[in-house]
């Protein structure tokens, strides 16, 4: 549903250019407590759903919104040793590594392609692609079903990691394109007179040069399909090749009144997400950095 | 904004210095700096391995099904064998004159509406904080983006044990001795809308504040750095000189939210199931289409009702690009890349 559908231009080095920005006055406690209240009112319900799983049922009906009394890890050793929820998470994994590189493989050939050359039809395969921002999954999902049904690809991962690559082209294409065209045409001569052909300077140069446009691009349609629920409610029917978000749905109202188990599986199903966003949410930050200015 | 002769003139306009590819083709002499070696067989053959596929997958998984979307709404079918029962327009009659669709169509209405306000001023005041150089700052981004993060699943199923009538939430206001605001959060249709706004700002407010670093960070320091030896204070340098320069990061912003809001379908139909959510109040037209169409196993109907969605999304992103985007992007969605 978040399409970045923004453009951008290369994001400059990180760095000098975080620090852009802040100004040089003092800052005043009270940004402090805004702040943390803030932190606060993001996490707390996130807070809930980890501290529940660590509780009883019957701490749980009691007092819903307490901290758990006495730590209960019997939930969440459950849910790790359920050979379902390993299953889902490969499901999910399988999907989401294989989005991801297939809208990165894709993209950056398209985007090179819509960058160094110049041919008839350009503006056109270029239109085609930004048009495609107006045509989300929702709008599409019915007819998508029967497709998928027709290629014999029902129930199975393939079934959803074609559209889901096929979703995300256009944002992928549209912010690698100045990635791509901001690479110096001196390097492409270089390579060109050291005896590299086109073909040979896209392998050897421009792939190592738009990583970082790259890797926006890669964890922007990792996260989509690790969270992705329309796609695979349509496509998979059973529980063994449900993906995590299937799953947990299934889950929750399979064992609604296991409120505490239902929360441990929850959990346990959201920590991927989060690591992949700790670890490169600068990046994010900084791809997107020049992608949002008029 | 800074290179912009080569971003600016990207691929749809002829390039700077360039000639019009209309008319000349690719069998005319090439200029002489872009195209330097290769033979022209040699060239569309690259051009066609390397865009090929791209090309292939997304005209079979994006405009393909879009275009069976509004040939199998002239058809009553119910998703086997071809289509055979054209019905005209009948589809698309039904679904203007039903009245769960105008709820449906209204509830959209309120929650674009909604996003905006609740959202946007946040959104804004929590990125001018964010951006201030202060101890912890890498930690506070990372968690206030934990909502936009987890998915819609997993804020459904968390939000819905919450708000429970015998919840966390009502839990917590009578333990603070606020016993007389607790109210059937989900069920009661006065309540079950706003309380999705709720779920909605908190989920989606993350996004919002990304795009708007992002759109801070490209603010020259040296702006700032004039406004203080002026004298300007904090709050006064952030109205005259950030607020404005921010203007086409949140112009972008609300028509991302718009969009999303008029597709609205995960939340509402992980909460609410497929049948509660018409009479609480929170049917959106994503959840009318998925109920009435492939859960009725009425496909054209269905179908039907995705371009009608369509159609409204489209009609109010171009009035939204024409009027509001224009003076930021010259065709962002219809042409180049500025």
């Amino acid at each position: 549903m978040a399409a970045i559908a923004v453009q951008t231009t290369p994001a400059r080095a990180p760095g000098p250019a975080r620090r852009r920005g802040s100004t040089l006055h003092r800052v005043n406690p009270l940004v402090y407590v805004v702040a943390w209240l803030l932190v606060g009112v993001c996490i707390g319900p996130v807070a809930f759903i980890i501290l529940g799983g660590l509780r009883t049922n019957s701490q749980i009906t009691a007092d819903p919104s307490g901290f758990p009394t006495t730590w209960e890890f019997g939930n969440y050793s459950s849910v790790l040793t359920s050979s379902l929820f390993w299953q889902q998470a490969a499901n999910s994994a399988i999907a989401g590594i294989s989005t991801t590189l297939g809208v990165v493989v894709l993209g950056v050939m398209a985007s090179f392609v819509l960058a160094r050359y110049r041919f008839n039809g350009q503006a056109a395969m270029y239109t085609l692609f930004a048009a495609g921002l107006m045509f989300p999954m929702t709008v599409a999902i019915t007819p998508l079903y029967i497709l998928v049904r027709a290629l014999g690809l029902m129930n199975t991962l393939p079934g959803i990691i074609l559209p889901q690559i096929a979703f995300a082209l256009p944002v992928t294409i549209i912010i690698l394109v100045p990635f791509l065209r901001a690479i110096p045409k001196e390097l492409e001569e270089a390579a060109s007179i050291d005896g590299a052909s086109r073909l040979g300077f896209f392998v050897r140069m421009v792939v190592p040069l738009s990583l970082p446009g790259v890797v926006t691009v890669g964890i922007l349609a990792f996260v989509a399909s690790w969270n992705s629920y329309m796609l695979p409610l349509f496509i998979l029917n059973n529980e063994v090749m449900y993906t995590l978000p299937l799953g947990v749905q299934s889950f929750a109202s399979q064992y609604s009144v296991d409120t505490a188990r239902v929360l441990a599986f929850v959990s346990l199903s959201m920590i991927p997400a989060l690591i992949f966003f700790s670890l490169f949410e600068r990046r994010i930050v900084g791809g997107l950095t020049g992608a949002v200015k008029g | 904004m800074s290179s912009s002769q080569g971003e600016n003139a990207l691929v749809v306009t002829p390039p700077p210095g360039g000639r019009s590819t209309a008319g000349d083709g690719a069998t005319t002499a090439p200029s002489p700096a872009r195209r330097p070696r290769g033979t022209d067989w040699r060239t569309r053959a690259e051009i066609a391995l390397l865009a090929g596929p791209a090309i292939v997958v997304f005209v079979a998984f994006v405009i393909f099904p879009v275009l069976m979307a509004a040939y199998y709404g002239f058809f009553r079918w119910k998703g086997y064998g071809p289509p055979t029962d054209f019905v005209g327009l009948q589809n698309y009659v039904a679904i203007l004159q039903d009245t769960t669709f105008h709820d449906a169509l209204r509830h959209n209405g309120f929650i674009v509406v909604m996003s905006l306000v609740m959202q946007g001023p946040a959104a804004v005041a929590l990125a001018l904080l964010l951006n201030r150089r202060m101890r912890g700052r890498s930690v506070i981004r990372v968690l206030i983006f934990v909502p936009y993060v987890i998915s819609e699943v997993i804020v459904g199923v968390g939000w819905s044990l919450m708000l429970q009538t015998s919840g966390a939430v009502n839990g917590f206001l009578t333990k603070i001795g606020l016993e007389a605001w607790t109210v059937d959060w989900l069920s009661d249709p006065d309540i079950a809308i706003w309380s999705l706004m709720i779920i909605i700002t908190w989920k989606y407010i993350g996004f919002a504040v990304i795009l708007f670093l992002a759109g801070l960070q490209s603010i020259p320091e040296e702006l700032h750095e004039a406004a203080a030896i002026d004298g300007a204070s904090f709050w006064q340098a952030q109205r005259s000189i950030t607020l404005p320069l921010l203007g086409p990061t949140m112009r972008i912003w609300a028509f991302l939210s718009i969009i999303g809001a008029l597709q609205l379908f995960d939340l509402v139909y992980i909460i609410w199931g497929q049948y509660v959510s018409a009479t609480a109040g929170t049917s959106t037209m994503a959840t009318y289409m998925v109920l009435n169409g492939r859960n009725a196993g009425n496909y054209g109907f269905g179908n039907a009702v995705a371009v009608v969605l369509f159609l409204i999304s489209l009609v109010i992103a171009l009035t939204y690009q024409r009027f509001v985007l224009r003076r930021d992007t010259e065709g962002a969605l219809t042409g180049g890349t500025k």
